[in-house]
């Protein structure tokens, strides 16, 4: 879509308006119809659930018994006992939240932690570095913050994710200048990619902390990982994308080896590199949330969806999905933003 | 003989250097020095056979690799007595895998062939299904491609706590998640697919005066298909990950995710270790069934053809 709000002509700001409302016209169309068959379906999934508490209540319900209840069809229950219908979308526990819960259970454990907010100063009688004061940084630092929790996955993830990416661009070097690493690592590389290594990241965990390496570095190394083959992949491509004319330019220039990595195959290889850059960053949040799901981590993502999971508490597993969508969406925007930065800069547009 | 001898006489300070390293490594600690000449031995083969540019090398320097890895692991273990629970060596899991057959038989029929291929199978079919369904309208199309590509970049294994609370413990809540996991990039791919002929192309099919449908099976949905496979091709790690992951939340007493949480509870890590051996072949079985798959059916495709 940002392509059709850049392309829009930039004589007159109604035509842009226009061009930019033909763009979120058709996503908020789709995303309001998700929305819609989501609330439509949060009825159907509560129903027996508000039924069977309606009738334990004493409420009068059309199968009178629990039993007749379970023998009878949903939609038939749904016609038949349409006052139970406000409670199926006011349940407590629900199999499926509505939307504003999750929308809810979002904001009071982020900005709705804070406790009176006031600015302190960084002088005399500061109560934290950042000036403010103690309650306000409970939106930070609440053991329930969600913001608190993303914080907790991202640092490992950010820390692998550059520990990844660092060794798969070193990697892809190797491969293109060397060919016995060509032929002997590339195929494993590629081949390693088909492994659904992921689903053993919780016990690398555990055996890592067993071994004694504890704190960031456990789950950085899984969100490495998995940054890492995208990368050597997206790279070697690059690297090997200038074609042999200008290879054979470099040559009538006489510039050695070096000269022609620096200024002809690094930049030729950037695009390449910042698509494996959005894929690496995306798999390494995921590696790191499902690195702290049954290892019994008590801060992060994973440990808020698999906490929430015992305790049947959906609307916190919602949120904590939420919070995770947010902050994937984000570390790649960052991306993408650098990269239209870079590439612009470079004359390399696509 | 005589190539081994060009390339060694070609660059000698190569060779010097390595047997130095092997030299250093052995005064350090006599067991370094036998990995060394184990990793620098097999690369001077490789280095060889690479430089020698004939066909089989393309073959034989994987394979050099590959072995010289797996003898590397395990003499390793075995000479610095490596904890098992830390790492077990090869052979330890190659046992593993031939003791219980019979189990890692079912749990690869559980998580794998009901859990990761049915789900596949359905979310393939719902994106594609999709794909063609919102073809024809240009809107609902420039309305799903950024909400797709979104999705697909989400951490949606997230949702197997949620949709084993909907499903149940057994293999019908593994596929659902399958499913979720599988459909967007499908989707996405599917969807860019139908729109990757030209006008000529089309104008032709206007010509022959073809249907709607014949226009698609005829035209839009082969030359789709590279699209379509790129996509089925990725989803098949994602469809096994989703499975196994999703058993993390709660299955039935059999299954490769309940075997790896349980078998690491009691510490049989070789188990663990057999049952991620299977999940590997498994993985690479699928993505070269798709491959195969790909091959046959887009033979047309230039990216088919340079292959051959």
């Amino acid at each position: 879509m940002s392509d059709l709000t850049q392309s829009a002509p930039r004589s007159g700001l109604s035509l842009g308006l226009r061009e930019a409302a033909r763009g979120a016209l058709p996503v908020a169309v789709v995303v309001g119809v998700l929305l819609a068959v989501w609330l439509a379906a949060v009825a159907p999934m509560n129903f027996r659930l508000a039924l069977d508490q309606a009738t334990r209540g004493g409420a009068d319900v059309m199968p009178a018994t629990p039993q007749e209840q379970g023998e009878t069809g949903l939609i038939r229950l749904m016609l038949d006992n349409p006052g139970v219908l406000s409670a199926a979308y006011r349940f407590e526990r629900p199999r499926l939240p509505r939307p504003q819960d999750v929308l809810i259970e979002m904001r009071d454990n982020t900005v709705g932690l804070a406790r009176g907010c006031e600015w302190t100063g960084w002088g005399e009688g500061r109560e934290s570095w950042t000036g403010l004061s103690d309650g306000c940084m409970r939106v930070l630092t609440n053991r329930r913050s969600l913001i608190f929790h993303a914080w907790q996955t991202l640092a490992p993830t950010l820390v692998g994710f550059a520990i990844g990416t660092g060794l798969g661009i070193l990697l892809a070097i190797g491969i293109v200048h060397n060919r016995t690493m060509d032929l002997g690592v590339m195929p494993w590389a590629i081949a390693s990619q088909t492994i659904p290594i992921l689903a053993i990241a919780p016990m690398v965990i555990v055996v890592l902390n067993a071994v004694g390496v504890q704190g960031l570095l456990p789950k950085s190394l899984i969100s490495s990982y998995l940054s890492f083959f995208p990368v050597v992949v997206g790279m070697v491509k690059g690297l090997r994308s200038p074609g042999a004319m200008e290879l054979d330019l470099m040559r009538t220039y006489s510039a050695s080896g070096l000269q022609v990595f620096a200024k002809l195959r690094l930049p030729a290889s950037l695009p390449y590199l910042f698509t494996s850059l959005k894929i690496g960053i995306a798999a390494a949040l995921v590696g790191t949330i499902v690195a702290e799901l049954p290892t019994g981590a008590r801060f992060g993502l994973g440990a808020r969806l698999l906490t929430g999971s015992y305790y049947g508490q959906t609307v916190q597993i919602w949120a904590a999905l939420f919070t995770a969508a947010i902050s994937a969406a984000l570390l790649v925007w960052i991306i993408g933003f650098v990269e239209k930065r870079t590439l612009s800069r470079m004359g390399l547009v696509r | 003989m005589n190539g081994i001898m060009e390339t060694i006489t070609a660059r000698p300070l190569v060779p010097a250097l390595a047997a130095s390293a092997v030299v250093a490594g052995a005064l350090l600690d006599w067991r370094l020095g036998l990995l060394l000449v184990l990793w620098l031995l097999p690369w001077g083969v490789n280095t060889v056979l690479a430089a020698s540019g004939k066909r089989a090398a393309y073959l034989a320097v994987p394979v050099v690799f590959g072995v010289t890895l797996l003898v590397l692991w395990q003499v390793a273990v075995r000479l610095y007595g490596v904890n098992q629970v830390i790492l077990p060596a090869p052979t330890d899991i190659w046992w593993a895998l031939l003791e219980a057959p019979a189990i890692l038989w079912a749990d690869f029929v559980q998580t794998v062939v009901k859990g990761a291929i049915s789900g596949y199978v359905i979310g393939a079919a719902l994106a594609i299904g999709t794909a063609i369904a919102v073809d024809r309208s240009q809107f609902l199309q420039r309305g799903l491609l950024p909400v797709g590509n979104f999705i697909a970049a989400l951490p949606i294994v997230g949702t197997a706590p949620i949709l084993v609370m909907w499903f149940g413990f057994g293999w019908q809540s593994k596929a659902a998640v399958v499913v979720v996991m599988v459909f967007f990039p499908i989707l996405v791919n599917a969807v860019a697919g139908l729109k990757a002929t030209e006008a000529m192309q089309r104008d032709l099919m206007h010509t022959y005066a073809a249907s709607y449908w014949q226009g698609l099976f005829k035209l839009r949905l082969p030359a789709a298909l590279p699209f379509i496979f790129n996509g089925l091709k990725v989803c098949t790690t994602l469809a096994l990950i989703g499975a196994i992951v999703a058993e993390f939340f709660g299955s039935p007493i059999v299954g490769m995710g309940f075997r790896i949480k349980t078998s690491f509870g009691t510490l049989e890590l070789a188990m663990v270790w057999a049952e991620i051996a299977v999940a590997a072949v498994a993985g690479s079985g699928l993505y070269g069934l798709v491959a195969l798959a790909e091959r046959r059916l887009t033979f047309w495709h230039p990216s088919q053809q340079r292959k051959r």
